[in-house]
């Protein structure tokens, strides 16, 4: 009886805990309270991704109230792998949270904190599990506001400016996306997915169907930091506290790559969308420019919190390369990415939390001799940035090889030479700080007495390095799950 | 399974499996350093164990885990993965003696350190040699990289820093920029990237496309240091000398040329080499790293320094072998591997001695030293004489065989250089020995108070120029071995 209701408790349970956060008002059972729903979520992914890959598609009515009339929740392969990665990195990352939020947040405003992340975690699962087009619109505000929050309560007042900043980009995206929305509603007369997929074809060369598509490309581009509307992400993830940079890493950015799959294979349609109005010439191009300038950009960084987060700026652009393919192999690219991505980057901000934890500042100068004196945290930081260099082995390979596979088949070997240009680029930013932490001797100063991070922040920063190591050699769960996404979503568009 | 398969992924766990022991031994020295002579004979015995079933005919293989559907981590004994395998295995106990007196008698610091990256990197090794498809080779590769960074940067200064730039920004930049990529490519193809005899590219691609993959793994295997790519042999020269000795005399560098012979024999053919001839050019700009590079050791006055240009030298003669395609200068490219080893392993054994006992490190330092260090000396002598391919030594036989493939192949040209080579390599390296034994001993500063190398020191260069001197009188298992992989 449960188990038929799964979709829907996947996002009413973090909607419910989350005032309940406010009710108990204090931290730690807040905390608690945030790590079992975000487990027992963790929990419903897996049960709902093993019901898809034996099932199917799952479709569930919210309320009973068939679609399109009522609200429906659709999970094909690539929602669930999505609820996967989210509900997984919030699991994982909440792990880490409570020791280094004590250290970066005011105790009085501890509980605020865990109360966004559940109302975080619930737009996002509600994005990724909706087959309703104005549903995402409304996940999207729930999720974006709270992470407002989340940046700037971190303990720099810069962080303020980020948060800001990023709300007025923000809220500009998910206009955009409104206006799409209301574009498409105009000409279909629904909101379901499923539905307006079927009625697109018969309207798509009106141009009203052509607006709402740019419309939506804007908005999309904006909430997954598409070059060059990536500008709100590098402050927003420096200035945020180290878990809520972590969490939302591995999970934000995922999920607006996600929709803007859905959006454009299933619901306007893989034919319409790169054939007729040929996406892939703006994507392509536009994912390629990141790649090398935001690693560019990454290599030039002082803060190296800010690195990461230009760096994250280069990974979305390899997703972008990967869907702009239109191929099995590109969208495999792209979607393990997602995966590994969130992997590496939620190790890697973990670590830098660690960082903070014991030097109160991430900046690149204040790194030097870190290797002897944080062993363990500085080797977790090499395992992860080996990663995202994409080493033979580590889950970044993966990801890679099946781009640069994509490159090669579609014939145009310069794209494939780029995007390894882009990692080398990555081997000089991840070993800049390789060397400050190894090479250079420790700051001569008496105040600075650095010892190794507490091992309740090590344990799961290592458990996300042993994965992606473990995920860059098993590769039957990420890969196999992507090959059919890829599939799917190929199909579906016709 | 055969049960000479089982024993392949223990040749990797084993060095593996000590680097952890080492760590916990890291306060009892002598009892770190047993775990690796211990670890170094059992890996040689191990890997010996491996032998007769190779002679045999046999081919060991062993699937270890699938990571991408069709794309195995697998192992697999050939002929030419055992000949490195033994080479590689072998010198290792050697050099680990060789290191004790050394890091002993050098007071390095962090001597634990260097032999669990030493571990590592043989483990790597012995993965590189026993890859059974290019995938599980690009990954041995990159962790061969990887292991021997902290070994590189050991000293830990400025210089050091510096030098490891050099060292992984070539390494990773022409693995990933060009390997990478020549074997997604060959994977997109052929659907396989296996190591078969005769090739897998065959009317798979365009004579075109096959040029470009050439020139993508050759030069993407920047471990075979082909110009423009052989600045990181010298930058590493900043190691430690017994990890110039093996790793980038042995280890490292013949792991380099051993992927280009692999990947011509194996992945090419070289049936396929020979036929469209659409990597010739690669033949010229191997014989310009022979010559250029030795005009470049001529002229260097620190020992390392020359030793290593005459590195990057010696390793062109095996690109070349590879390259000039057929089976006489496939052999010689094999011979060579082994050959040149022990030639030069000894040679980079008697300039760490030197460094040690005598404190020289220029080549102009060394008049008379032969008094002092006869021994030492008389090994670099040896030794010389092997690098320059002269008999009574192992040398000779693989040049021999070069020569023989760049006349079957009607490269004459190709001769010559090799001839010139040998000149140069006279000019570069007997001067040395000569000057130590022969001219008198400077005015101002008698040899006093210079003795011979530590013991330890002693027997391994020992060892490897009587090995130098065996090559010569029993080069027939080598051949035979190498008959195995690419016919007669």
């Amino acid at each position: 009886m449960i188990s038929s209701h799964l979709p829907a408790l996947q996002v009413v349970i973090p909607l419910l805990a989350a005032p309940l956060c406010i009710v108990v008002h204090r931290a730690k059972a807040a905390w608690v309270i945030a790590l079992v729903v975000s487990w027992a979520s963790l929990a419903i992914s897996v049960r709902l991704l093993e019901r898809v890959l034996q099932e199917g598609v799952v479709v569930y009515s919210m309320g009973g109230w068939a679609a399109p009339w009522g609200i429906e929740y659709r999970i094909d392969e690539i929602n669930a792998f999505l609820l996967l990665i989210v509900s997984g990195g919030s699991a994982l990352v909440l792990l880490f949270a409570r020791v280094s939020v004590e250290r970066e947040i005011e105790a009085e405003r501890r509980y605020v904190f865990y109360t966004m992340w559940l109302l975080c975690l619930t737009g996002l699962l509600g994005i990724a599990i909706t087959g309703d087009a104005f549903n995402v619109f409304v996940f999207l505000e729930i999720s974006s506001l709270s992470s407002y929050v989340m940046i700037s309560l971190g303990s720099d007042r810069r962080g303020l400016m980020a948060a800001f900043r990023y709300l007025i980009v923000g809220t500009i995206g998910a206009t955009f996306i409104l206006i799409g929305i209301g574009l498409l509603y105009m000409m279909t007369g629904t909101l379901n997915m499923a539905d307006l997929a079927e009625r697109l074809p018969a309207v798509a060369d009106t141009r009203t169907v052509k607006v709402a598509f740019w419309f939506f490309a804007v908005g999309i581009g904006t909430k997954m930091a598409l070059f060059p509307l990536h500008f709100w992400l590098p402050n927003a993830y420096a200035y945020a506290p180290s878990a809520a940079s972590a969490f939302l890493a591995a999970s934000a950015t995922k999920v607006a790559v996600y929709v803007w799959l859905r959006f454009y294979f299933s619901v306007f349609g893989a034919s319409f969308s790169f054939d007729a109005m040929s996406l892939s010439d703006i994507l392509l191009p536009l994912g390629l420019v990141a790649a090398l300038v935001g690693s560019a950009v990454a290599v030039f960084q002082q803060d190296v919190k800010r690195m990461l987060a230009y760096s994250s700026v280069a990974q979305i652009g390899y997703m972008a390369v990967g869907i702009s393919f239109v191929s099995v192999n590109g969208l495999i690219g792209a979607i393990v990415h997602l995966f590994n991505h969130a992997l590496m980057k939620a190790a890697l901000f973990m670590v830098l939390g660690c960082v903070f934890y014991r030097l109160g500042s991430v900046a690149l100068r204040d790194l030097d001799g870190l290797g002897r004196q944080m062993p363990w945290t500085m080797a977790a930081f090499v395992a992860g940035g080996l990663s995202l260099i994409g080493v033979p082995s580590s889950a970044g390979f993966i990801s890679k090889w099946y781009l640069i596979l994509a490159a090669l088949e579609s014939g145009s070997w310069p794209i494939a030479f780029l995007v390894l240009l882009s990692s080398l680029l990555a081997v000089v930013y991840v070993w800049r700080v390789v060397e400050a932490a190894y090479f250079r001797a420790p700051l001569d100063d008496p105040s600075r007495r650095v010892v190794e991070a507490p091992v309740s922040l090590l344990v799961p920063v290592w458990l996300l390095v042993a994965a992606n190591f473990y995920f860059g050699l098993e590769t039957s769960l990420t890969v196999g799950v992507a090959e059919r996404a890829a599939r799917t979503l190929l199909g579906a568009g016709g | 399974m055969t049960s000479a398969a089982a024993l392949l992924p223990y040749a990797i766990a084993l060095p593996l499996a000590a680097a952890p022991l080492i760590a916990l031994a890291r306060r009892h020295p002598n009892l770190r350093e047993a775990i690796t002579l211990v670890a170094g004979g059992a890996l040689f015995w191990l890997v010996l164990s491996i032998l007769p079933e190779v002679e045999a005919g046999g081919r060991p293989a062993i699937s270890l885990l699938d990571t991408v559907p069709g794309l195995p981590i697998a192992l697999e004994a050939e002929p030419l993965g055992m000949l490195f395998a033994l080479l590689a295995s072998f010198l290792w106990i050697v050099t680990s003696i060789y290191s004790i007196g050394y890091m002993r008698g050098h007071h390095e610091q962090n001597q634990t350190r260097f032999y669990i990256c030493f571990a590592v990197a043989i483990a790597s090794t012995m993965g590189v040699a026993f890859s059974a498809n290019m995938f599980t080779l690009f990954l041995f590769y990159e962790a061969l990289t990887l292991s021997t960074y902290p070994l590189v940067t050991h000293a830990g200064t400025e210089k050091a820093k510096r030098a490891g730039r050099v060292y992984l920004g070539i390494l990773l930049g022409t693995s990933i920029g060009f390997q990478l990529l020549a074997i997604v490519w060959t994977w997109s193809l052929c659907d396989t990237l296996d190591f078969r005899p005769g090739g897998i590219l065959r009317d798979r691609a365009s004579p075109t496309v096959i040029g470009v993959l050439g020139a993508l793994y050759v030069f993407g295997i920047g471990k075979a240091a082909l110009m423009p790519f052989h600045r990181w042999l010298p930058a590493a020269m900043v190691a430690p000398t017994p990890v110039s000795a093996l790793l980038h005399a042995v280890a490292v560098v013949k792991a380099g040329v051993f992927t280009v012979l692999k990947v011509a024999i194996y992945i090419f053919g070289i049936d396929l080499l020979a036929e469209l001839g659409v990597t010739d050019w690669l033949l010229y700009i191997a014989g310009a790293t022979i010559l250029i590079a030795s005009i470049v050791a001529l002229r260097k006055d620190n020992l390392k320094a020359r030793l290593a240009y005459s590195t990057v030298s010696q390793l062109s003669y095996i690109v070349l072998g590879a390259l000039l395609a057929n089976s006489w200068a496939a052999i010689g490219a094999g011979m060579h591997i082994v050959t040149h080893a022990f030639g030069k392993i000894t040679l980079f054994f008697c300039a760490g001695a030197i460094m040690v006992a005598a404190h020289k490190t220029e080549v102009s330092e060394l008049r008379a030293i032969g008094r002092a260090m006869p021994i030492t000396m008389l090994a670099f002598l040896v030794a010389s004489l092997s690098v320059i391919g002269l008999p009574p030594l192992g040398g000779m036989w693989s040049k021999w065989y070069l020569g023989v493939g760049a006349l079957e192949a009607d490269q004459i040209v190709f001769l010559g250089v090799l001839m010139l080579s040998s000149l140069l390599n006279i000019a570069y390296l007997l001067p040395i020995p000569v000057r130590a034994f022969l001219s008198p001993p400077s005015t101002e500063s008698p040899p006093e108070g210079m003795k011979e190398a530590p013991i330890p020191c002693l027997i391994a260069l020992l060892v490897t120029a009587v090995g130098s001197v065996w090559l010569f009188l029993s080069p027939e298992p080598i051949y035979r071995l190498m008959v195995q992989a690419v016919g007669p």
